[in-house]
Order: C-alpha cells, then sequence, then structure tokens
C-alpha cells in the first residue's frame, strides 16, 4: 500500500511537531509555510517552558497539559532548554493570599513544589526584589524557540517529510462537491506557482487559521489575542521568576542567554498579520519586571517584540480563557471531508497538540497505529539543514 | 521610545530563482526606535506580499534575522533604526554575504551549520565554559551552583552567520571553517577534544584567518570570534609541542 500523504499548512510550534509525528506514523509529508521555521507566534513566544503552575489555579485541564509535556521536551530535546527552574515570588499581601490556592492548585495537577524562605530564595537568586514574602521552587525551563521547532523539523526531515518554506498557501484544491483535496501554493523565493494534492489537508496556522478555513467557507472561533514582551541586555538570575498571583501582565521573567525577557500584556485583534509593539506595553513591561527583579531598570533594552496568541473561543477577555487547545474535524463540524484544524494551546505542549491531531487524522483513515513521540529523542536542529 | 515619527527610504535588495537581481525602494513612516525587521516586516505586510526574509525570536536569541544595512551585518531585531540612519535618509537591505541566496533576503547557511556540526558545538553548556555580563571573556572564577550542580545556559553563538558574511577570507576560500566555527572549537578546549586539532589546525581552518576582526566587529552575541581565533593558535602550537614530546 503506498503511504497516505499528509499536507500540513504551517510550520510553527504545532505543524513542526505534527510533521514529525506523521512521519513516525508512517505519512509522507509536505509541510507548506509562507515564511521561514516559526516567523509567526511561535518563534515570538517569551520562551517559557511552563511548568503548569502559572494554571494550576485557574485552568488545570492546561496546568496537567503542560507539567507533562514539560519533562517529556527535557528528555528528547535536551539541546534548546535550559533546565534551571524557576521560582514563584510572593512579594505583596495580596500575593500571599494566593498562596493557599497555589499550593492546592500545583498539589492537584502533580506538579513538584517547595516553599523557600525569603533568604533561601535570595540567596539562590539575589537579584530578587528583597521585599519578597515567600518563593516556590517550580520546574520551568528556558527554551530556543527556533531551535526547538528545528529539532522536530529536522526529525521530521530525516523520516522523508518535505518542508516548502516562503511559499504561501493561495487556495485550497476541492474536488468539486466542496471536499479538500490539496493546496495551490505559491513558493516566493522563486514566484513559482503549483499545486500539492494530498489524502488530508492538516491547518495548522495557529492564529491565522481562520485565512485558511475561510477559503473552504468555514469558520474557526478563534481570537486573536497578542502580548508585548521586551528583552533587557543582562543575564539577572539563572530562574525564570514568576509573581505568585492570577495570570497578568509582565509577571515573568526569564533568562535567557545572556539576557532578560520580560512579558506579556494580552489583548485581541481582528488580523493578525501586523501588529505594532506599543510604547505603553513596554513601559508597563518594565514597571512589571522590576517588580520582581528591580536591578531590571538598570539594564538596557535590547528588543522588543509581539506575538499573537491564537485563543480558542470568542469575545470573552483574553486572560480568561482557557490555553489549551483543539483539533477539529471539519467533516464532523462543517460536513468538508479533508481538512482538519489544529489551533490553541501553548509551546510547552507542542507535542501533545501533535499527538491529538495525528490520532484524529489515523481514526478518520481507521489507522491503527501508536504515537512514539513521547520516547523518540530529537535529533539536533542543525541537521534540518545538513543531512 | 518618543513620539517622534521618521521618513525612512529603505532600499531592499530583491531576487526571484534565475532572474537577475534589483533593488526596490519603499518609503516608510517610522518610529527611530523601532528595529530594522519591523520595517522589513511592514513592507511585507502592507506593501509588497512577495517580499520573502528570514526572522523567528525577535529578540536577538535564535540569529535568523542578519542581514547587511547599509553595508554592514547586523542583527535586524536588535538593530534600532535611529542607529543605522537619519530622518529622512535610506536604508539599504542586503542578504548576508558568502552564502548562496535562496531568494531575497534569504541566505542558505548550511555551509555554517555543516561546519558547528563537525566541530561538534554545543547549544547548551555550563555557566562557566563562557562568562557573563561585565566578567570578560574568561571563564569567571566564582560559577553560581544550583545544590551543587551547575547551572546550563544557552550557548553566546546564536549562529547567525554575521561573521562569516563580514570575513574578507570567507569571500574568497569557500572551505574555510570560518570564525564562528572557529569559536566554537576554542570554547570546548583541544585539550579535552584533541580529535578537533587536525580540523582546525590545516589551511582551511585556522591558518586561514588573516586577523581582519571583522567577525569580533559585527558579532551581535559577545562571542568575539577574533579573540577565540587567535586563542585557539595558542592552544595549537602548545597541543602540537606536547605531541612532539610524546613522539620522541
Amino acid at each position: 500500500m503506498s503511504k497516505l500523504h499528509a499536507i500540513v499548512i504551517g510550520a510553527g510550534f504545532t505543524g513542526v511537531a505534527i510533521a514529525h509525528d506523521l512521519a513516525l506514523r508512517g505519512f509522507a509529508v509536505t509541510v507548506v509555510e509562507r515564511g521561514p521555521i516559526v516567523n509567526g507566534t511561535s518563534g515570538r513566544t517569551h520562551g517559557l517552558l511552563h511548568s503548569g503552575a502559572r494554571y494550576a489555579v485557574n485552568d488545570q485541564e492546561s496546568a496537567i497539559e503542560c507539567i507533562q509535556e514539560n519533562q517529556i521536551l527535557r528528555l528528547i530535546v535536551p539541546d534548546a532548554i535550559e533546565p534551571n527552574g524557576g521560582l514563584f515570588i510572593g512579594i505583596t499581601d495580596e500575593d500571599m493570599a494566593y498562596r493557599e490556592k497555589f499550593i492546592e492548585g500545583c498539589a492537584a495537577c502533580r506538579i513538584p513544589i517547595k516553599e523557600l524562605t525569603p533568604q533561601e530564595a535570595l540567596r539562590l537568586e539575589p537579584n530578587l526584589n528583597p521585599k519578597l514574602q515567600t518563593a516556590f521552587t517550580v520546574p520551568d525551563g528556558t527554551f530556543d524557540p527556533l531551535r526547538l521547532a528545528l529539532a522536530f523539523a529536522a526529525s521530521a526531515k530525516s523520516n522523508g517529510a518535505v518542508f516548502h518554506l516562503y511559499t504561501d498557501v493561495v487556495d485550497l484544491l476541492t474536488d468539486g462537491q466542496g471536499n479538500i483535496v490539496g493546496v495551490k501554493a505559491w513558493d516566493r523565493a522563486t514566484d513559482k506557482r503549483f499545486e500539492i494534492r494530498g489524502d488530508i489537508v492538516v491547518n495548522a496556522t495557529g492564529a491565522w487559521v481562520g485565512h485558511i478555513t475561510s477559503m473552504a467557507g468555514i469558520s474557526v472561533p478563534i481570537t486573536p489575542t497578542p502580548g508585548v514582551m521586551v528583552a533587557y541586555d543582562q543575564r539577572l538570575t539563572q530562574r525564570a521568576i514568576n509573581l505568585l498571583n492570577k495570570p497578568g501582565d509582565g509577571d515573568i521573567v526569564l533568562p535567557q542567554r545572556r539576557m532578560m525577557v520580560v512579558g506579556t500584556t494580552s489583548f485581541t485583534i481582528e488580523d493578525p498579520d501586523y501588529v505594532p509593539v506599543y510604547e505603553d506595553h513596554v513601559q508597563l513591561m518594565i514597571e512589571r519586571g522590576s517588580n520582581l527583579i528591580p536591578a531590571l531598570r538598570q539594564t538596557k533594552e535590547r528588543g522588543a517584540y509581539m506575538a499573537t496568541r491564537p485563543l480558542i473561543g470568542a469575545s470573552a477577555p483574553g486572560r480568561s480563557i482557557s490555553r489549551t487547545f483543539k483539533a477539529y474535524d471539519h467533516k464532523e463540524t462543517d460536513n468538508v471531508e479533508g481538512l482538519v484544524t489544529i489551533t490553541g494551546g501553548k509551546a510547552t505542549t507542542l507535542r501533545l497538540m501533535a499527538e491529538k491531531t495525528v490520532d484524529l487524522i489515523c481514526k478518520k483513515f481507521n489507522l491503527n497505529i501508536p504515537c512514539t513521540t513521547a520516547e523518540t529523542p530529537l535529533l539536533s536542529y542543525r541537521k534540518f539543514y545538513v543531512n | 521610545m518618543t513620539e517622534e515619527k521618521w521618513t525612512v527610504k529603505f532600499v531592499i535588495f530583491r531576487k526571484k530563482g534565475d532572474q537577475p537581481p534589483r533593488y526596490d525602494s519603499y518609503v516608510l513612516e517610522v518610529d527611530p526606535d523601532e528595529y530594522v525587521i519591523d520595517g522589513v516586516e511592514r513592507i511585507w505586510a502592507f506593501h509588497d506580499r512577495s517580499l520573502i526574509f528570514a526572522h523567528a525570536c525577535h529578540h536577538s536569541t535564535c540569529g535568523a534575522c542578519g542581514m547587511r544595512v547599509n553595508d554592514v551585518e547586523k542583527l535586524t531585531c536588535i538593530t534600532k533604526i535611529r542607529d543605522v540612519t537619519t530622518n529622512g535618509g535610506s536604508l539599504k537591505i542586503e542578504p548576508l554575504r558568502n552564502f548562496p541566496i535562496i531568494g531575497d533576503l534569504v541566505v542558505d547557511m548550511t555551509r555554517m551549520y555543516a561546519a558547528m556540526d563537525r566541530v561538534h558545538a554545543k547549544a547548551v553548556h555550563p555557566l562557566s565554559a563562557a562568562p557573563l555580563e561585565g566578567e570578560g571573556i574568561r571563564p569567571p572564577k566564582d560559577v553560581p551552583r544550583n545544590n551543587g550542580d551547575e547551572y546550563l545556559r544557552l550557548a553566546d553563538c546564536i549562529e547567525c552567520g554575521l561573521c562569516i558574511s563580514a570575513c574578507p577570507v570567507a569571500g574568497t576560500a569557500e572551505n574555510y571553517l570560518g570564525p564562528a566555527v572557529l569559536a566554537a572549537a576554542q570554547l570546548q578546549g583541544l585539550k579535552h577534544n584533541p580529535d578537533l586539532l587536525d580540523l582546525v589546525d590545516c589551511a582551511d581552518g585556522l591558518w586561514r584567518c588573516h586577523s581582519a576582526y571583522e567577525c569580533t566587529a559585527v558579532c551581535p552575541s559577545n562571542v568575539d570570534p577574533g579573540w577565540r581565533i587567535m586563542d585557539l593558535r595558542r592552544q595549537v602550537v602548545g597541543e602540537r609541542i606536547k605531541r612532539w614530546f610524546v613522539k620522541a
């Protein structure tokens, strides 16, 4: 039997993880991406390998996904991760009022935490706000977004996946009855147009899923929700530092290479293609970030950027929407065969998002092939370029 | 940042497939404190969807967005427009040199990745393998520890290719390993990695370097490849002398 051919639209975190999973399960895979690897939301992530503790009180489904995937990614892709852990620090009495709920939530989600005295915390991280009242260790980490994605893409490529980068999907191919049988592509590197036919098209375009589904006359309830992040020119801690409180603006500061990155804000938009970095958001980052690490005020801004989260659901305020993900079989939802959409989720859960999506695809084709990505170490990111 | 607005002409190198290259101009209103990559992305978003350019993290951790800006190699996500032009001025944006062009501003950096792979450059290493801010280039004496274990961090070198583009030697010797690669070998040390000796101690290795230090001038990530190549020469001479005694 010849291999089933899957076309994956998008080489963000979800797309590359799906390509890897599909290739491991025996599919022929073609990835079509309009820019380079992770040029959209995924590349511009904060870089926090979540322990799940941030969601342990309000969004336990996401929290449990995060802690499980955190432990898997540390094993399968160590060369993209700084595995130094994180701290949640409580500074004000209001923060301390969150302490009990935080302990209960982490226990419910099986996130290992340990409470430190302020003195112990300051010994570990001398640049923390000295007014802190408590601190909890959590198994956070930091990752390099491009190298994380390239490791998945390299592994997919070694199993036969073909990547068309700088190639737009300009339309979907149909069978004349509205079912999807492929894509019309425009390779912008060579200015060539061509068609790709496949057995299934996977729409893994994150905040842009609506652009693709609209080509089939389908709408998906997605709220593009950007946030601003700012990088500063000095490494002031070894761990990711989180505010012990419910998720809010600028309450995570994390080290990466020689930098600190503060994030983020949250607002909703219509079109995610270009969102400016707003000056008042940058100011907010230094104010909130220096609440956790006062010495940030003495550092120089190195970069400021914006990324658009693809949150599932419409018209609810950004922070109240769950950070979990959803895969849609458009045969089930819209009676259109041949198209699957995956969106939502977080960088930390990219592998799991791919597993669930490929499970759904296997079920459609009556295949019973188990997922093995959790046990399969990824190739070095450089193998995407070097055979 | 300020409310200040500048008018800047972006002059962008364009090339598609086998077609001859050309330059296209776009006049943009910008905030001078925006970064060069923001202007390039806006040209794609609002003026010309056929433009291709490489980028990912927008804060200098991934090394994807290296370009030549007014003839100098820059990581465009951390290069403020204010620092490279003036109000009413222009910005010439070209792809990196010494790599094959895929299209427009995108180059194929396989040459560098392959060589980094050959010297098995580490992507993540212990804190002591490179100093933090303000401690000079040598490893610090006091490395903070995490309950006995040393902290790990992502390497300084982000493999952006700026040093290879700026290197006057890399342009004429296509097999030259290049500054980033020799710096990665130096960082690991020949003493603990004797298999690297033959790779770097050859005509296409560190003796090809003419000490122009262009690599160090353009490095956006504190690697200082020029200094590291000189130090690697010292290491090579040391290993050669040692081998001479061992053979005798």
